[in-house]
């Protein structure tokens, strides 16, 4: 392993790592602004950690939705992070349970992403490690950064807030459906699938649960198209 | 609200969890990997939609919408994360300001 090649990817993880954990300001303001107290807001960053899974679940509460509807959301999103593990292990190949138990919690999105996407084995576990320990430390103290400050927000404040939530659902989303995207048209289907599907049961569903229930736009991406066995 | 914090939070650890530690053929079936691979965004589209147009049982048209549509018009300009977050905060903003 080259040298060059080992500061590169430090670099790019680090840096990566520093500005995903910046967005978590805007995770903390929006758990706050959804009734949960700075503690619980950073303690999701610490424990839960997953982003979109922890917005799913603040955004759900602050529809007025139950537990049910938002332990739900945050799982059915998290589930990803279980394939992610799959593709991870014989890269990471975690020997014993303590290591693996500490190695399971930064398996997300970029840690991920930037693991896959190295030239070598141990290339990939330093990039997993260094991104998945710097977003971590990074996103839970910018959450804190985030809860506190948006403590004592005025109206206005509030509505600029509210705008903030759905942008950031759009900004998690957005990668998904652009052109470069692996089958962007059938995620493009499935996400207006799951929006529809939202807004036809509000009126009918306790709040929160229409979301659990788009699941179903799933339905849309049709059959795998090489079904082995 | 700590027990929907602290069940959230260890069913999302275990999911991570289970990824390192089941045998991969359980996991890696097409039918499984194609679930799970558009589950996000058909949610995160229904996050969207209900964020940005609900509010209780009422569908809602304010600044939200705005900011929604400021945030996408920045995303297709390829802007930054936190760029788009700020504008879209700053769109609901001055619809409430306006008296949106």
């Amino acid at each position: 392993m080259s040298s060059p090649a080992r500061s590169a990817t430090l670099r790019d993880s680090l840096g990566l790592g520093l500005a995903v954990g910046l967005y978590g300001v805007a995770f903390g303001a929006a758990a706050v602004g959804a009734g949960l107290s700075t503690w619980q807001a950073v303690a999701l960053s610490a424990l839960m950690f997953t982003g979109a899974s922890q917005f799913a679940l603040v955004g759900v509460l602050g529809a007025g939705g139950g537990a049910f509807a938002a332990v739900g959301s945050a799982l059915l999103l998290g589930s990803r992070n279980t394939l992610y593990g799959v593709r991870l292990a014989p890269m990471l190949a975690p020997r014993g349970w303590l290591r693996r138990a500490g190695t399971a919690q930064l398996v997300i999105d970029e840690s991920t992403a930037m693991a896959v996407a190295a030239s070598d084995r141990e290339l990939g576990r330093l990039a997993f490690w260094v991104t998945g320990g710097s977003v971590y430390i990074c996103w839970t103290a910018m959450t804190l950064v985030g809860a506190l400050g948006a403590g004592g927000l005025g109206e206005t404040a509030q509505a600029a807030l509210d705008a903030v939530v759905p942008a950031a659902f759009l900004a998690l989303l957005w990668p998904r459906l652009r052109r470069t995207a692996t089958e962007a048209g059938v995620q493009r289907r499935v996400a207006l699938g799951g929006a529809v599907i939202a807004l036809a049961l509000t009126p009918f569903v306790p709040a929160g649960l229409q979301v659990v229930l788009a699941v179903v736009a799933v339905l849309l991406a049709g059959r795998p198209r090489a079904v082995a066995a | 609200m700590w027990t929907t914090v602290l069940v959230g939070s260890v069913g999302c650890y275990l999911l991570k969890l289970a990824g390192l530690s089941v045998p991969a053929a359980w996991v890696q079936r097409p039918l499984v990997t194609r679930v799970v691979e558009f589950v996000p965004a058909a949610l995160l589209a229904a996050l969207v939609a209900v964020q940005a147009a609900t509010s209780g049982r009422d569908l809602v048209l304010d600044g939200r919408l705005v900011g929604l549509a400021v945030a996408a018009l920045a995303l297709a300009l390829r802007a930054p994360f936190i760029v788009v977050i700020l504008l879209a905060g700053a769109a609901g903003a001055l619809v409430h300001v306006l008296g949106g």
